[in-house]
């Protein structure tokens, strides 16, 4: 995996939402990078930054969110630089994305061929016969049965698990290099949920793309995720493979989050344990490591002073003083 | 849609029905008569007048045959404007309100949904503030200030335009401006607040991931989710303007329907009274239907009936 070029690079990334109330500072130095064909998924509570990261790929950010650092290089163009314009060229095209719910992310008084033949049309040189012979292709493989009746049908006469493949018809309609996917199961019932994500996976071995995948559910990442990205308070804290971040995880914020998942191997009457106190305050981030305030081992040194990454291995590093008092403690 | 025609047709029925019989009764309620206003009258003349409209008949006779004439689609005689049926004057009246309030309508709409567009898109800026102060001001100025103020800038002053009716395109650019003031500025309204609660929905960011212009954005993504409240107000807002404005028309001395409206009160012309209330409950009825249907093409999910 790791000899595929680099698709996405990340690098510093600060972003605020200026608000009347002040600044929102939403993003605090994110790095990440992706390679090509690669998934990986974005964890974090909600206010981590996991959604605003995403949506900063494609310049999405909603007012009065900006971007006040760093940079994002993707597919041969730095996106931070780029205008409106060129950006347009970019969407729907080399890079797309799909939203939580399905039921509002369509427009509702057009129907699903003219929604899906809009982007092929705007992106490629198809006329309007091979656009709408595109956009039943791309029904069929969203698994979307008699695809020529839908073209002509409505939004709100499809379910959610279909409005939902239609979005995703929709993402995939110029085979872009990059997908985001911005938890696209939460609002569907649970068994829909399991069908989209292998839909995701079986349609990413046939176009290659890369996938980020954003989400709070770890069950989801485990399975599909080759990297792992863990937010909190804007930063990411953890980041490694499923197996770094499920087996040898190092910071205490995502071993909170492992423990507050059921699991089927738990021993009888194990009960859930929740992480206590309240998401940090983004408008006045502490000056030492965002999750020290509801740390159970936090030191004195966690709340003055924001910890570096630490290389645990060659895929994993983490964010946490605890890394650093150990390795001194076993370099002793 | 047979039945939801059929259905509509005897709401619409219905309701004419309501509306003469309250009308009819509350206009006796009312008052005085026909023939009070004008210098005495010997008591001969005055049954003998009575004779021939028929108002010496007991009040439910009188009911009786108004809805039998209504039937036969005749609204009677003016007891006011003699020998006129009530008929001829409407038909003599509305084309001339129709024309001007029609036009009024249209250059409302042209002018109130761009300034609101261009106001919703420029959220906070400038131009959103002078938008709002000009749809608030539009708003706030009644139409016979805006009439006055007009025919003193243009007529008095400078000898442009017409002060009276006299048919042409020069006498329809007054009243015109006048009936379109207060709509163009209640439209820029609604369509802003409307445009402003689409942008915010999720399929107005799906449209952008695509990649879709700022214009496609607005004019086919937005507008056609953000103009349903603009159809719902235009309804009873052309029925309105259509019958003509009492005010614009007297400052204009314009001989449309909306004088004949309120003087048919105050003079007590039985039938003019109720000739008008129910030729405008029928045109609203009938632009009510309208209505209906266009929000039926404008937005699939409306299911009509």
């Amino acid at each position: 995996m790791s000899e595929n070029n680099v698709l996405l690079d990340v690098k510093n990334l600060r972003l605020s939402f200026f608000t009347p109330g002040g600044e929102v500072q939403s993003l605090r130095d994110v790095s990440f990078q992706l390679r090509e064909g690669e998934v990986l998924g974005i964890v974090g509570e909600s206010g981590s930054g996991k959604s605003v990261s995403a949506f900063s790929i494609m310049k999405l950010t909603p007012y009065p969110g900006k971007v006040i650092g760093g940079s994002i290089e993707f597919n041969g163009h730095t996106i931070t630089e780029l205008s409106e314009k060129e950006m347009r060229k970019i969407r729907g095209n080399e890079v797309s994305i799909i939203f939580q719910d399905p039921m509002t992310s369509l427009n509702p008084v057009y129907t699903i061929g003219n929604q899906i033949c809009e982007v092929i049309l705007l992106h490629t040189d198809a006329n309007k016969a091979q656009a709408k012979k595109r956009a039943i292709e791309l029904l069929t493989l969203v698994g979307i049965n008699e695809p020529e009746k839908r073209l002509k049908q409505y939004p709100h006469e499809l379910s959610g698990g279909m409005r939902q493949r239609v979005m995703i018809a929709i993402a995939l309609a110029c085979e872009p290099k990059l997908l985001i996917a911005d938890e696209p199961t939460t609002a569907l019932d649970v068994t829909i949920q399991a069908q989209i994500l292998e839909l995701m996976m079986e349609l990413k071995e046939k176009i290659g793309m890369s996938i980020i995948m954003i989400t709070h559910d770890l069950g989801v990442v485990s399975t599909m995720c080759d990297k792992i990205a863990v937010m909190y308070g804007g930063k990411i804290v953890e980041y490694g493979t499923a197996d770094d971040i499920f087996y040898h995880s190092k910071h205490e914020y995502t071993k909170g989050l492992l423990k507050s998942i059921p699991r089927l191997d738990a021993v009888e009457h194990e009960k859930l344990v929740p992480i206590e106190g309240t998401p940090v305050d983004v408008m006045n981030p502490p000056a030492g490591c965002p999750f020290a305030p509801r740390c159970n081992s936090c030191m004195k040194i966690c709340l003055r002073q924001m910890p570096e990454y630490t290389d645990i291995s060659d895929t994993h590093y983490s964010a946490c003083w605890l890394i650093q008092k150990e390795a001194f403690e076993g370099g002793n | 849609m047979a039945r939801y025609i059929v259905k509509r047709v005897s709401y619409a029925l219905l309701t004419l029905f309501l509306v003469s019989t309250i009308t009819f009764w509350l206009m006796y309620l009312v008052p005085g008569g026909p023939f009070l206003s004008e210098k005495a009258k010997s008591e001969a003349t005055m049954a003998a007048l009575e004779e021939k409209y028929g108002l010496d008949q007991p009040k439910i006779v009188q009911y009786k045959n108004y809805l039998v004439n209504l039937l036969h689609g005749d609204l009677g005689v003016s007891t006011k404007q003699r020998g006129r049926s009530v008929n001829d004057i409407i038909a003599d009246g509305f084309p001339v309100s129709a024309k001007i309030g029609g036009t009024a309508i249209l250059v409302a709409i042209l002018i109130g949904i761009p300034l609101g567009s261009i106001a919703a898109l420029n959220r906070g800026k400038w131009i959103d503030h002078l938008i709002i102060v000009l749809s608030t001001t539009g708003i706030a100025i009644p139409s016979f200030i805006v009439a006055t103020l007009l025919m003193y800038v243009f007529s008095v002053q400078n000898n442009l335009l017409p002060t009276y009716w006299r048919g042409d395109f020069k006498s329809m650019i007054l009243p015109v401006i006048s009936l379109a003031f207060y709509p163009s500025a209640y439209i820029a309204r609604l369509i802003r607040s409307s445009i402003l609660d689409v942008l915010g929905q999720d399929y107005m960011t799906t449209a952008r991931a695509k990649g879709l212009s700022q214009f496609v954005r607005l004019f086919k993504h937005a507008l056609r989710n953000a103009i349903l409240p603009v159809v719902t107000y235009l309804g009873p807002a052309i029925a309105g303007i259509l019958a003509g404005s009492f005010v614009v028309e007297k400052i204009l001395t314009i001989p449309g329907l909306g004088g004949a409206f309120i003087s048919s009160i105050t003079s007590r012309d039985y039938p003019l009274i109720m000739g008008t209330a129910v030729f405008f409950a029928t045109l609203l009825i009938v632009l009510n239907v309208i209505v209906d249907i266009a929000y039926k093409i404008i937005d699939p999910r409306i299911k009509l009936n």
